[in-house]
């Protein structure tokens, strides 16, 4: 197990951990819509320090396809919640 | 092996990630937040590099930290635009101490346990058998990217799948309401920024889908970078932005999905399994479908950007007749956009984002 | 001998972002910290781009690696100008 990896993963551990705070405790929605953001970057870094395999030789090509897949479905989500954000803050009266 | 400035390199990165990080969800106002963790994205992207993911940081880039900003940006300037009081924050109180003890404790817990279970996945035997079986197939695979390889041939089940969720997102952004309006026409400085980089932008994303068979790049970061460009656009005051109208921008929306499931069922009609691609055809069908996902991609992007229903493109006739024209247009630059007159009306004069 | 100079290059650059940062954190009002950020990207970046090309083999990479710089010297100048022209019009009220 190399350094590099388990130093990206643990750090991203500690960012997921510090998203859950956040989408925990904070009370504006454009905060936690933030952390959740946060939680799914401290989980991509998981995932790409398990791929990768040193300095010279080809990474672990499938999960850096998952983390590609997370960030589109991540924007996706994020996406949506703003849209029900502004929907949530809208007045009575706007289409 | 780690030289010693690479490790420092490293504990600088990791650094700067996890001070972002906390920094953007420590702060109260919103847009100190997301634009801090547009920093963090890209110092993401950084480390993306560092460990060999390049595709992924080019991903991270573009739509991580451009698109999702973007986004998040946009979302904020319309909460603060359109009420002055913090009404929306009144009712929450901040939670007592015990609760953020408790909260504090329990996610420690968590990365606790996700530390642990990771150190223990580093151990396993069995952590190469994809790697493996991935640069056995590769040859047959149609490209030499492996990433790409896995993305569109290997697993092109789950990434369908992905292009139906981005299609489902912004079918729910339609249904919760129309388009944020549009910005009025941009100075000079930026009007002239966006008439040559909207084209680079353009060049770059038809570079970035081609290249992405054999060097890191592929439909999603030219589908991302399309996107950019209609941002930029629409930025700039254009309320066309290049998407089509009525009934054709359907067909784009779903472009990605349909050539996807076309290629599959015909694949299957044939007597092969779903998506499984004969080698010698796998790679232009490769590029067929990635092709088709790149303009949805960017299409459903711009339109989640938009917020809403774009109602002068919904409909399949020209909206001049419900939409009052824009009576003064800043005297500062008048782009000589000839498309489209009926939708400048969407612009509003009081706003100030430009 | 390439290796040398493409090094000084790059840790001038180095400096010239450093210069900016400092200027970021010290300086009074948004209009000076925008005109120090700017010079540092400019500068700072065509030194490290200049770096980067010496070291590179095809003329192919040196032609994107310019192509960067001026990309990002004209993107930096129009949002410089937009935040300054913004915070210009909050100031004076419209």
């Amino acid at each position: 197990m190399l350094t590099a990896q388990w130093l990206y993963g643990l750090t991203g551990c500690l960012v997921v951990a510090l998203g859950l705070r956040a989408a925990l405790l904070q009370s504006a929605l454009l905060q936690r819509i933030v952390a959740v953001n946060v939680m799914g970057s401290g989980v991509f870094l998981m995932l790409i320090a398990v791929a990768y395999r040193g300095p010279g030789v080809a990474p672990d090509p499938v999960p850096h396809a998952l983390v590609l897949t997370g960030i589109v479905v991540a924007v996706s989500a994020t996406a949506l919640a703003l849209a029900l954000v502004r929907r949530l803050h809208a007045e009575p009266g706007d289409g | 092996m780690n030289t010693p400035s690479l490790l420092a390199f490293d504990g600088l990165l990791l650094i700067s990630i996890v001070s972002l990080a906390w920094a953007a969800l420590a702060t109260r106002d919103a847009r100190r937040s997301v634009i801090l963790f547009m920093a963090f994205g890209l110092v993401l992207a950084l480390a993306w590099g560092r460990l060999l993911a390049p595709d992924v940081a080019l991903a991270e880039a573009a739509i991580g930290a451009g698109l999702s900003g973007a986004l998040l940006l946009a979302a904020v300037g319309g909460q603060q635009g359109a009420r002055s009081g913090s009404a929306q924050n009144a009712g929450h109180a901040d939670p007592q101490p015990a609760v953020r003890w408790a909260v504090t404790l329990l996610c420690a817990g968590v990365a606790g346990i996700l530390g642990w279970a990771l150190l223990e996945s580093f151990d396993s035997s069995a952590r190469d058998t994809l790697a493996q079986a991935v640069a056995a197939n590769l040859a047959s695979s149609g490209v030499s990217n492996p990433v790409t390889a896995v993305l569109l041939n290997f697993r092109a089940y789950d990434t369908l799948l992905e292009l139906a969720v981005l299609l489902t997102a912004v079918l729910g952004i339609f249904a919760l309401g129309q388009a944020r309006p549009g910005y009025r026409f941009a100075g000079p400085v930026f009007d002239s920024l966006a008439r040559w980089l909207v084209p680079l932008l353009i060049l770059t994303a038809g570079h970035l889908l081609w290249v992405g068979a054999h060097a890191p790049g592929g439909a999603f970061q030219a589908g991302a970078t399309l996107a950019a460009a209609a941002v930029v656009l629409r930025l700039a005051g254009h309320s066309h932005i290049g998407l089509p109208a009525g009934s054709v921008l359907r067909l784009v929306m779903v472009a990605g999905v349909a050539v996807f499931l076309l290629v599959g069922v015909t694949l299957l009609a044939l007597g092969r399994p779903f998506l499984g691609y004969p080698p010698a055809w796998a790679g232009t069908l490769i590029l067929v479908i990635e092709s088709a996902a790149m303009l949805s991609i960017a299409a459903t992007l711009v339109l989640a950007f938009l917020g809403g229903r774009p109602q002068a493109l919904w409909q399949a006739t020209g909206a001049a007749e419900s939409v009052p024209p824009a009576a003064t247009a800043t005297p500062a630059a008048l782009p000589e956009d000839s498309s489209g007159a009926a939708t400048h009306g969407v612009c509003k004069e009081e706003q100030s984002r430009c | 001998m390439i290796d040398a100079v493409s090094a000084g290059l790059i840790v001038l650059g180095l400096g010239f972002y450093l210069a900016g940062s400092i200027g970021l954190l010290r300086l009074p009002d948004l209009y000076s910290r925008l005109h120090a950020l700017t010079k540092a990207d400019n500068l700072g970046l065509g030194l490290l781009t200049a770096g980067l090309a010496l070291h590179s083999q095809e003329l192919f990479t040196i032609a994107k690696l310019l192509l960067i710089w001026l990309a990002v010297l004209a993107a930096g100048a129009a949002s410089a100008h937009l935040i300054a022209r913004h915070a210009r019009r909050q100031e004076t009220g419209r």
